[in-house]
């Protein structure tokens, strides 16, 4: 078996990856980065819309700082997040953005003087500042008080990613692509590399390292429909659940757009609605303004999501070989403005579905868009439960979404996550020896080419991607945009039966090399137990909260829930572990998010007293002592400065 | 009435021991709206359980699924069968190494692409966190991305004839990425180091111009435009090079 060592070995070559692996490589760390994909196709190239960085360069961003930007972000989370994570990342992202630029972003600029803009619907001028011309300009995005996203057109993650890659071509970093990594080597809670097989000729290495960082991206491919690139299929998160050692958190916050086309469940934008859109059934009835009279449908995304779901539950979508859907009609907007204003959608359409939205109705449903969830890391970004692991971006739960994100705070989350989380990450490895134990790494090389022998040879029956669609239909039947007690037992117990079958997967491709059968047969139980998480962590979860919908339990409750789930799979064991840890320090009490509605059960704890359980909760769960103290990032109160508290009597 | 598609796809596997490339014919129902992005996927999970291609972002972005379509290079994603005759052909693209069927390697490709042409900024310049943002018009800014949106598909080297016969040229996606950079003012490389860097076969003056990349880039990239203003460039610089010698 090959053994490739290095001081620090980054698994996902994404924007969060790489910047992690660049911080590395400049404090002269010698680095190797392991990705499924060539890094520059990674699932960060697929994103649009922008950055939120609190600049405010544009005229509509004038009065924003970083505590806005927070403020925007907690209420965001539904109080859900650490809340001095949020900080430290609503702090860092305008150095973030900036350093973007010196690495070779050509972010869209401010140009000073008027220009017609439409806010709410309507046509309106605004004045750019000429003091402020050229410097890096935002859009409005939602869930803002700010206009605060940086961005390039509409390919943001597109020209950051190739900045980012660029930079690591530079530094000369190895990059291993096609490279999958299937399990961690660790021992007495210390990870040491892993083990990785190459999608190329299908070898088993192992890789061996001071500090292992995973950085894969979200799980939102267990749903199948998905906006998510096809590789998101939660490899990252497996691997620190199958330590049986580190935690996953808040598994069952999972974001649902409501728009994605049909089939192929592309995005198209949220302003398509906002440019006066109409969503139709299957009778091309307007139904929205039945569910939701005074937004329609501009409600927000988890409520308009919610109610197509449940009209199409109603008999009223639209059958296709695809599955069931809904129509979105742009049609009355015109010529002009679909190949201007909205070219992209139009492109999108024409291409991938053969839809001339001038003319024709543009087929959309709900679809999973984002996981919250992942591996439960401290601030510094290292993995509860394992020494030497850390996780960053979306795979990790870091948490600064809590349990819904804003629009423009993920890809965010990646440049600073790789600035904050790669530093941290570099001191570890400075500190660090190799422990370059080779009959441990063979030994954990051998559960892999073990199981690996079994999926080719043994006498089971089960098609894997019959298994893999089984697991996606339960997620998307009862673990959705809207849940019950009653729909998430039916889940639980179908993914358990599922659990039971993973043994017998039979892989039928037996020639070497890539295999693609064998690749998603090794992913298969992750994703099973992934999805078990989901579901189990979402029945427990017994009131609502962000993008977690109980019918049932409608009120977020504050009493009993302002907590972080945390799952893990000790080895061996029918069942995961279900804990619950306080979300971190609150400065900003829970309160209304101002917007939404939804009842609150207040917590009966006061501030003072709820942050100061904090460290001994974490710690009894796994966390790591942290770099600085729980809250020194936290400034208090700094909130009571800004509206709407400024002036609250 | 439901058509039925004759797919004939290039096949072979080189880990395979005694493997010879070869065609396999499948058939499969077209559906409403079907692309080659789910019908592969189709004839996979159903028929060929070992068929290997590229696809991850599946949204015409990624740049990872380009392949030889009915002979022509392009992204399979966002193609729809509807647009094919009822037999389709695939095979890989040419000129990049085969990693299997119609899989290839443009990832190490346009890595080491990147490395030759040196694709980053150079300045000497530091980057200090607490300074206001060097500024930029936004023109120049547009001017840049619209070089950047290149997806490194590689469509353009597979249909350029130049790269067919001399593999160490950087074809269109090279030119285009010195452009990028030419139109950076960030980037603080003169005429000289240029000319130096990319004044040679395999650079700026191995294109022959015959442009089917400017026919078959998926993004529409302006290349012949960039082309242009690269060759004015490297002309110029052709001419400081020559009154060096003179003054020497």
């Amino acid at each position: 078996m090959k053994v490739i060592t290095s001081d620090v070995l980054v698994i996902g070559a994404g924007l969060a990856g790489e910047r992690a692996a660049i911080a590395s490589a400049q404090a002269g760390l010698d680095v190797t980065m392991l990705s499924l994909v060539p890094p520059r196709r990674s699932h960060s190239a697929a994103a649009q819309g922008g950055m939120q960085a609190s600049l405010g360069n544009s005229a509509k961003g004038e009065g924003d700082n970083p505590t806005v930007h927070w403020l925007d972000t907690v209420k965001g989370s539904d109080w859900g997040a650490d809340q001095e994570v949020a900080r430290i990342f609503a702090d860092n992202a305008p150095i973030a953005m900036r350093e973007m630029a010196h690495f070779g972003v050509p972010w869209n600029r401010v140009e000073g003087g008027p220009r017609e803009v439409y806010i709410k619907g309507k046509k309106t001028t605004i004045v750019e500042d000429h003091e402020k011309e050229g410097l890096i300009t935002a859009r409005d995005f939602g869930g803002t008080a700010k206009w605060r996203t940086c961005y390039t057109a509409d390919g943001t993650g597109h020209t950051v990613l190739y900045a980012m890659d660029n930079l690591a071509v530079q530094l000369d970093i190895t990059i291993h692509d096609r490279m999958e990594a299937l399990s961690l080597i660790h021992e007495d809670g210390v990870c040491v590399g892993a083990i990785v097989r190459s999608l190329r000729d299908g070898e088993i290495s192992a890789y061996l390292a001071k500090a292992t960082a995973i950085a894969t991206g979200g799980y939102g491919r267990l749903y199948g429909e998905s906006t998510n690139a096809i590789i998101n299929e939660g490899t990252g998160s497996w691997l620190a659940l199958q330590t049986g050692l580190v935690p996953l958190g808040n598994m069952e916050a999972v974001q649902f757009h409501p728009t994605g086309i049909v089939p192929t469940d592309i995005l198209v934008t949220e302003g398509c609605r906002g440019d006066g859109g109409l969503l139709l059934d299957v009778d091309e009835y307007r139904f929205m303004p039945e569910y939701e009279p005074e937004k329609q449908e501009l409600a927000s995304r988890d409520v308009v999501s919610r109610r197509m779901k449940q009209h199409i539950l109603k008999g009223k979508g639209v059958q296709s070989s695809y599955g069931e859907h809904l129509w979105m009609d742009l049609r009355h907007l015109g010529e002009e403005h679909l190949t201007t204003k909205l070219r992209e959608v139009y492109d999108i359409c024409m291409y991938f579905i053969g839809v001339n939205p001038i003319k024709e109705l543009i087929p959309v449903r709900p679809t999973q868009h984002y996981s919250m969830g992942g591996i439960r890391v401290n601030k510094d970004g290292h993995a509860y439960g394992m020494k030497g692991l850390f996780a960053l971006g979306e795979v990790a739960c870091w948490d600064m979404h809590g349990f819904n994100r804003l629009g423009g705070n993920s890809l965010a989350e990646t440049v600073v996550a790789g600035m904050v989380v790669g530093e941290k990450i570099a001191n570890y490895a400075k500190a660090a020896e190799l422990n370059a134990n080779v009959s441990l790494a063979e030994k954990f090389a051998k559960e892999q080419t073990d199981l690996i022998a079994h999926l080719l040879n043994n006498k089971g029956s089960e098609d894997v991607y019959a298994l893999r669609d089984e697991i996606a239909e339960l997620l998307k039947d009862h673990v959705h945009i809207f849940r019950t007690g009653e729909g998430l037992e039916k889940a639980v117990n179908g993914l358990k039966a599922i659990l039971g079958r993973i043994k017998d997967v039979k892989v039928s491709a037996s020639a070497p090399g890539m295999n693609p059968e064998l690749s998603q047969a090794l992913r298969i139980e992750g994703m099973a137990k992934q999805a078990y998480i989901i579901a189990k962590g979402a029945l427990l979860r017994t009131e609502s909260r962000g993008a977690h919908t109980r019918e049932d339990y409608p009120a977020r409750d504050d009493k009993n829930w302002l907590n972080r789930t945390l799952a893990s799979w000790p080895a061996g064991a029918d069942e995961p572990e279900f804990n619950y840890e306080p979300v971190g320090p609150l400065d900003l009490p829970p309160g209304d998010r101002g917007y939404g509605g939804g009842q609150m059960i207040d917590m009966d704890l006061t501030l003072v007293e709820y942050n100061a359980k904090i460290d001994a909760e974490q710690s009894a769960l796994g966390k790591h002592t942290t770099s600085e103290p729980t809250g020194v990032r936290l400034p208090k109160e700094a909130w009571r400065e800004e509206s709407p508290y400024k002036d609250a009597k | 009435m439901a058509r039925t598609l004759t797919f004939k796809i290039f096949r072979y596997n080189p880990t395979k021991d005694n493997d010879e490339p070869h065609i396999e014919t499948f058939e499969l129902e077209e559906t409403p709206r079907l692309n080659l992005f789910t019908a592969l996927h189709r004839i996979r999970e159903k028929q060929a359980p070992d068929l290997m291609y590229d696809f991850v972002c599946r949204a015409g972005i990624c740049g990872s699924c380009a392949m030889m379509i009915n002979g022509r290079p392009t992204l399979a994603c966002r193609t729809l069968t509807s647009d094919l005759a009822d037999t389709i052909e695939l095979y890989p693209l040419p000129f990049f190494k085969l990693l299997g069927d119609l899989s290839v390697d443009t990832g190490v490709w346009f890595h080491d692409m990147a490395k030759r042409l040196e694709s980053w900024i150079h300045t000497s310049k530091e980057f200090d966190p607490n300074a206001e943002e060097e500024r930029m018009d936004n023109a120049t800014a547009n001017k840049i991305y619209e070089s950047e949106r290149c997806i490194e598909c590689g469509c353009c080297v597979a249909a350029c004839a130049t790269a067919q016969v001399y593999p160490d040229f950087v074809g269109a996606a090279g030119l285009n990425r010195i452009g990028r950079f030419l139109f950076d003012p960030r980037d603080t490389r003169g005429d000289q180091e240029w000319f130096e860097l990319v004044s040679t076969d395999a650079g700026v003056f191995g294109c022959i111009g015959m442009m089917a990349c400017d026919d078959v880039c998926p993004k529409d990239l302006p290349l012949l435009e960039v082309f242009s203003y690269i060759r004015r460039k490297m002309n110029s610089g052709v001419k400081i090079a020559v009154e060096d010698l003179q003054v020497s």
